[in-house]
Parts: structure tokens; C-alpha cells; sequence
């Protein structure tokens, strides 16, 4: 019970002081907040946002999943973010270029994303296995590095052409037999469910199993924990290193899956950017774990849908990026001191333990 | 005490055996002030020849040096910030945001009470984004990647907020900020502009830096000029320095010995933040004249990469600062000079490999010839570089560095660990 207790406080803890905060700010700024909270409420539950809230959740979970891979591991990918764009260009590309059978066409815009993404982020574990380069350094210079090539490849006489009756350009549009059609789940919305929302389960429960019921998710976890006993216990780092960084990368290659097969059907100027640090704020928010990060994209998507009500009111809607932000930020310090509560507690039973014995022992003689 | 100070009882080589004296002194490459100068003079004389042989005046014309210069100050304080931070232990990812915090309190407060009061209040904001860190990271132990991240979400969201508040028209950008004054030295600068127009080898282009650096130069330039040596100074010639570096290094060693580690480590953040927030500041009231949302693109991680460019000195940032400034200033030069720097590239790698050749280094030495080669094909072939070439400079400068150099490169022992008073094992 205790253990449930202290499991769940820290990310109530957190949300409730993101939630303290906001309201703080808004009263500051002249708000009543409840009413502003009500709002949210009302226009976040509509039929039309709820699905919005859905497809735009099987985006942020998977790329969650992917910056979780690593970070399991303490693993920091942060170049999820490059790769994901970069992913997103080449499978677009190829998938405006190619005829196929509907199902082997999806499945080539996928594999193309996933080893175009894994291939980026090989880079940068090649150049920390090979040359001791922090990964945290490279991905971020990997992200810049990706930015260059994207733009100097979606060019109208490269990767990309000219959108009819607009300045945007954007790679060639992917014919019908690589679009993924949607579901009509939720009764009295104008929209419907991506259909790639099946990737996402399939990622969520790949994760789980790989992390719970295979040998290689054991060696993750033991390289997180405690590196030195990983290799005292015969894990090599350096191949940890390189798989985890194609898994991730391959995952990462899958974000724009979602948006592309689904909505966009091309990579234009106006791809959604940024996606990768949201999923690193998901991924803290969800604790790296596969049923976490469930709750932490649904919230994060519910409160980036809602939040379009705001500016109809006078209230500007960046208010719900602090909240964001606090609650990552609270979140990552809550864990913390529930980690050291659950230490001192520790040692408190164990002390008690061994008076008692001692005491016992005492009696008997 | 009669064992022989080399070699073990076995009779195996040390280390000390394999790194003789002599290997050690053909090792490693000593930068007194003599050779410095003369290495710029090399570069300029090079520049110079380039310049002369492709016509492509930009290259170092004092306009380019003026615009180098003046994009070189944010990411040199930026990395500056890192610096201090990381020199006391915390790795700090969060310089983009503090910086964002820098650019929008210099565009409130410049709007408002004037240019200078907005360098105040940007120094101020970054420092708080800095005391946030700190108390993440040192005060709570929270893990120093994670919380930078966060820092960058929250600096953009609140920059963000405040701007629906202050600015409800138009929220994305500040009115214009009143300028800095700037001061032209009268006689010097004139003489130094005649002289450059002449076109003459050498001679010219030092002019035309002499001409950049007295004509029309913004004080704030002079004021993050001189926060250069005083870091310096602080860090490496007074205890405070000592101490604080010592939390970087060995931060139980440094408390056993009675240093107040936890406060070493709160002030270098927050000076560390004060100065990305000095950096985001100084570019917005003098390289933009103006707050506008998103303005940084990344010039906190630029700085980053400059401090890691130039293995945690402050010399090498500034070095560092400057070569990415000079490539920034170059995206805004004609597609002519940014070619002509394809044949600086060329020079450069010839003669690195004669150097590696000389020092009986084959392979290297080989590598940088075919290098050297194929940029050359490169020139020879294309009449224009790709503008994306310039922006990627800065980070694959960074990787080419962190991958063939890394021996060189020394980060704080203890960086980016987290500290816990009395818990060393």
C-alpha cells in the first residue's frame, strides 16, 4: 500500500503544483482561473477535439517511446528531433515516387523512415563508442546538421515541387495506396481517428515486452541502473550503446508516420517541428515507461488541444506551455525527493529491524 | 627506496616508459603568445592571397569582420555562461533558454527605461533562468540534461506568456529598442579605411580589422570583450576561482577540505545564466534592434558548442566564438566569398598535412591531402556553395573537432555528476 502510495505522489505532487502555479499566474494576470480551467474542460471534451486530442497523442506517444529507449538507459537522445525530420523528408520523398500494392507501400514509407532515422542516430553512437563523443553533444549538433540538409534538399529542383496555389513547397504527394484511412470511433466528430494509431499500440507493447520479457531489455535496464554491474555481469556497453541508438532512431523515424500517411500525405515547409523535445517532456513526465508515457501524452495532447479555446476568451494560450513546462520540471524533482524519502525509510525499517533482534537477542540471554 | 623510478618489479613498461620525455614534448603542441601571433598572421596572409586571387573583396572586407565580430559577442557569451557552469560541475543544456529570457527582458525592459536598462534586466532574467537550474540541479539533485531541457520549454513558454501581456497587439515581437551608443576612434579608423580600399596584399586586410574594430563599435561589444579576461582572471587567478573549479573537479575532495560546495556551485549557474541572458540581450538591442519571438535559433547551443570547441578555456571559446561568428557573418556575404573560402579551406588542409607529414605522421597526414583534394575539386567545379553549407558550419566544425581531437579535450572530472554533501562512496 505504501509502495502504491509513494509511486503515485510524485507525479500528483507535480501536476498539482503545475496546476498551483498556473493558477497563481493567472490570477497575477487578472484570469479567474476556474472559469478559464472550465473552458478548457468544455472545448478539450467536444467530439472533434477529443479526436484531435487522440491522433495528436499517437504522435507524442511514440515519440516519447523513442527518447524513452535511451533514456532507460541513460541513454540521452536528444537529436530525436533531427532524425524524425530527416525521416519524415526521405519517406515522403520516396513515397511520392513509388507505385505499390497499398499495404507494401505503407510498409515501404515506414522501413525507409525507420532506417533513414536509425541512420542519423547511428552517427552519433558510432561517435561515442569510436571516439568517446557525449551523445548528448553530438545529437544536439546532429539536430543543426539535419536542419542544413533539409533545407538544402527540400528545393523545388530536388526533393521538392511547388504547391499549387500557395508559396509552400513540399515533397511529391503520396498516392492513395500508401494513405492509411482513419476510423470513425467517436460518434459526432467531423474527423477521424488516424489509422496509424495501430503503430502506435504496436510500439507501446513491443516496448514493454522488449523491456520486461527479453534478455535484451534485462541488459538495458542493468546498464541504466548501474553501469559498472551491467559490465561486471558481461553486458557490452559499447554494443548497448549502438542498438539502443538504432532503436531509437528507428522509432524516431516513425513520429512523422502518423501525420504523413494520415493527414499530410508530403513534407512541406509546414511539417510539424519541435516534436522530439516533446517527446523528451513526455518521456519525464511519464517515468520512461511504456504505460506512463500513455498518461503523459494523452494529458500533454488534451492540454495542446484545449488550449486553442483560450485566445477566444482574452487569456493567451502559452499560459499551458509553463504549465508544460513546470510540471516536467516539478515532476523530475518529485521523483527525486521520492527517491530519497524511499531511502531514508529504508534505513529507518532496517534500523528498527535490527534494534528489535537486538533487543530479542538481549532478552534470550 | 633504491627501485628504479621507471619500470615495475616485473620488469614491465609503465606508462611513463612508453610516453618518454622526448614523445611527450613531440606530442603535444605547447600555444605560447609568439606562436599565436604568428598563426594569425598566417591566416591573414592567407585570407589575403584568397582574396587577391578570386577577387572576392568580402572575404575579409571590414564589413565582414565587423558582422563576425558582432555575431561572434552573443554565442561568445553563451559559451562564457557554459563555462562558468560547467567549470563548477553542472552541465548546462538550458543556455537557449536563458538566453530567450535575455532577449525578451532586453526587449521589455530596453522598450521601456532604455537600451541599457534592457541589458540589466536581460542579464537579470537569464540569471533567474540560471537560479532555477541551480536549484534543480544542485539544491534537488535532479539530473542536469533533464533539467536544461526543461529550462528551454519553460524560457520559451514564459517569453511567450509575458509577451501576450506586455504586447497584446502584436505578441510575437517587441516595438524597436532604442540603440546602443557606439564610439568610432577619428582619425584611426579613417586612415585604416583608405588604406584597406587600396587592395594591397597584407596590408589592406589588416587594416580592414584595424577599421572593424574602431569604427562605429557598439560599447556592449567592449563590455563582453572585457568579461573575457576578467573570467579569466576570476577563475584561474583568485581562490574563489580555485574553489569553484575544484567542484568541478573533485567536489568531495573540495568539501573535505571545508569549500562550501553547493554555494560555488549556485553562483557560477547563476552567473552562468546572467551571461547567456547578457548574450540574448546584447542580441536583441544591437544585432537586431528589436525582441522577436524565436530570435535565438539555437545561438545557446552555437555558444555550447564553442566552449566545447574550445576545451573549456577561455581562450579557445573566444577562438571558437569567432570562427562561428565569422560563419554567420558569412551566410549574409555574397555566394562569391563564401566560395572563395572553399580555397582558405584548401591552404589550411595543405598545410596541416605538410606539418603531419613533417611529423612523420603518415596516415593523418595522407587523410588531410585527400582532403584537401577533393574541397579543391569542389572549388574547382562550382562557381556557388549551398547557403546551408555556412549554417551547418558551426555544429559539424564542433562533431569534426569532439571526434578527431578528443584527445586533446578535457572536460571537469566531476561535470555533470550530481553532488550530494557527505555522500561520497
Amino acid at each position: 500500500m505504501r509502495k502504491l502510495l509513494l509511486a503515485l505522489a510524485a507525479p500528483v505532487l507535480a501536476l498539482g503544483f503545475a496546476l498551483l502555479v498556473t493558477t497563481v499566474i493567472l490570477l497575477l494576470s487578472g484570469h479567474p482561473p476556474l472559469e478559464v480551467y472550465r473552458q478548457m474542460w468544455d472545448y478539450g471534451t467536444q467530439p472533434d477535439s477529443i479526436v484531435l486530442t487522440i491522433n495528436l497523442s499517437t504522435t507524442y506517444y511514440i515519440a516519447a517511446v523513442a527518447v524513452a529507449v535511451g533514456f532507460k538507459m541513460n541513454l540521452f537522445n536528444i537529436g530525436v528531433d533531427g532524425q524524425y525530420r530527416l525521416a519524415a523528408l526521405f519517406a515522403a520523398f520516396v513515397g511520392g515516387h513509388v507505385e505499390l500494392p497499398p499495404v507494401l507501400h505503407v510498409g515501404l514509407i515506414i522501413v525507409v523512415a525507420m532506417v533513414v532515422g536509425a541512420m542519423w542516430a547511428g552517427v552519433a553512437a558510432v561517435l561515442k563508442n569510436r571516439r568517446g563523443v557525449s551523445e548528448v553533444i553530438s545529437t544536439i549538433m546532429l539536430n543543426y546538421v539535419a536542419t542544413g540538409i533539409i533545407a538544402f534538399l527540400l528545393a523545388p529542383d530536388r526533393f521538392a515541387e511547388l504547391i499549387e496555389g500557395s508559396n509552400n513547397i513540399g515533397t511529391k504527394p503520396i498516392g492513395p495506396s500508401g494513405q492509411v484511412p482513419g476510423f470513425d470511433v467517436v460518434s459526432g466528430a467531423s474527423s477521424q481517428i488516424y489509422g496509424t494509431i495501430v503503430l502506435a499500440v504496436a510500439v507501446g507493447v513491443g516496448f514493454w515486452w522488449m523491456l520486461n520479457r527479453t534478455r535484451f531489455g534485462f541488459d538495458l535496464r542493468a546498464s541504466g541502473l548501474s553501469p559498472t554491474a551491467a559490465t561486471a555481469s558481461g553486458i557490452d556497453a559499447k554494443r548497448m550503446v549502438l542498438f539502443v541508438m538504432l532503436i531509437s532512431g528507428a522509432l524516431a523515424g516513425l513520429i512523422g508516420i502518423p501525420q504523413l500517411l494520415g493527414a499530410a500525405y508530403t513534407y512541406n515547409l509546414d511539417f510539424p517541428a519541435g516534436l522530439g523535445f516533446t517527446g523528451i517532456a513526455i518521456a519525464l513526465l511519464g517515468r520512461n515507461s511504456p504505460i506512463g508515457i500513455i498518461f503523459g501524452s494523452l494529458l500533454w495532447a488534451f492540454l495542446d488541444v484545449s488550449r486553442q479555446i483560450l485566445d477566444l476568451s482574452g487569456v493567451s494560450k502559452e499560459i499551458v506551455t509553463i504549465m508544460q513546462g513546470v510540471a516536467v520540471l516539478s515532476v523530475v524533482i518529485a521523483y527525486e525527493l521520492v527517491r530519497r524519502y524511499r531511502i531514508t525509510a529504508q534505513q529507518r525499517d532496517v534500523g528498527r529491524q535490527l534494534a528489535a533482534e537486538a533487543e530479542l537477542a538481549e532478552a534470550a540471554a | 627506496m633504491s627501485e628504479p623510478r621507471s619500470g615495475t618489479k616485473l620488469g614491465l613498461p609503465t606508462p611513463g616508459d612508453v610516453l618518454s620525455p622526448l614523445a611527450l614534448q613531440k606530442r603535444t603542441f605547447k600555444l605560447t603568445g609568439g606562436r599565436l601571433a604568428m598563426l594569425v598572421c598566417a591566416l591573414i596572409a592567407v585570407l589575403s592571397l584568397v582574396r587577391i586571387v578570386t577577387g572576392a573583396g568580402e572575404l575579409d572586407s571590414a564589413g565582414t569582420i565587423a558582422a563576425a565580430i558582432g555575431f561572434a559577442i552573443p554565442i561568445g557569451m553563451a559559451g562564457l555562461g557554459g563555462l562558468w557552469s560547467e567549470r563548477s560541475g553542472v552541465v548546462n543544456i538550458g543556455l537557449e533558454g536563458m538566453m530567450i529570457l535575455g532577449t525578451w527582458g532586453a526587449g521589455w525592459a530596453g522598450v521601456t527605461y532604455g537600451p541599457w536598462w534592457g541589458l540589466v534586466a536581460g542579464t537579470l532574467f537569464g540569471a533567474l533562468g540560471g537560479l532555477l537550474h541551480a536549484v534543480a540541479t544542485v539544491t534537488f539533485g535532479v539530473d542536469q540534461i533533464v533539467s536544461g531541457v526543461a529550462i528551454n520549454l519553460l524560457g520559451l513558454g514564459v517569453t511567450q506568456y509575458l509577451s501576450t501581456l506586455v504586447w497584446p497587439g502584436q505578441p510575437t515581437q517587441s516595438p524597436s529598442i532604442p540603440a546602443i551608443p557606439t564610439f568610432t576612434l577619428p582619425w584611426i579608423s579613417d586612415t585604416a579605411k583608405s588604406i584597406a580600399q587600396q587592395g594591397w596584399f597584407f596590408v589592406s586586410d589588416v587594416a580592414s580589422i584595424v577599421r572593424a574594430i574602431t569604427f562605429q563599435v557598439p560599447y556592449t561589444t567592449v563590455i563582453a570583450i572585457a568579461l573575457l579576461p576578467i573570467t579569466f582572471f576570476i577563475l584561474w587567478r583568485t581562490a574563489f576561482g580555485l574553489r569553484l573549479r575544484s567542484c568541478g573537479e573533485a567536489p568531495y575532495a573540495a568539501e573535505s577540505l571545508g569549500v562550501n560546495v553547493y554555494l560555488h556551485k549556485y553562483v557560477a549557474v547563476f552567473v552562468s545564466g546572467g551571461l547567456a541572458g547578457f548574450g540574448g540581450a546584447v542580441l536583441a538591442t544591437v544585432l537586431s534592434g528589436i525582441y522577436r519571438e524565436g530570435q535565438t535559433q539555437g545561438q545557446g547551443f552555437i555558444g555550447l558548442a564553442a566552449m566545447i570547441f574550445g576545451n573549456w578555456r577561455v581562450g579557445g571559446l573566444s577562438a571558437g566564438s569567432l570562427l562561428f561568428g565569422y560563419t554567420q557573418a558569412m551566410q549574409l556575404r555574397s555566394g562569391e566569398a563564401v566560395h572563395a573560402l572553399l580555397l582558405v579551406i584548401v591552404i589550411g588542409m595543405v598545410a596541416l598535412a605538410a606539418w603531419q607529414l613533417y611529423r612523420r605522421r603518415m596516415v593523418p597526414g595522407i587523410v588531410s591531402l585527400v582532403v584537401a583534394g577533393v574541397v579543391f575539386f569542389w572549388y574547382a567545379n562550382t562557381d556557388s556553395v549551398p547557403d546551408q553549407v555556412s549554417y551547418v558550419t558551426p555544429y559539424v566544425a564542433t562533431l569534426l573537432v569532439l571526434s578527431l581531437a578528443s584527445q586533446r579535450l578535457r572536460m571537469p572530472a566531476a561535470d555533470g555528476k550530481p553532488y550530494i554533501k557527505g555522500q561520497d562512496h
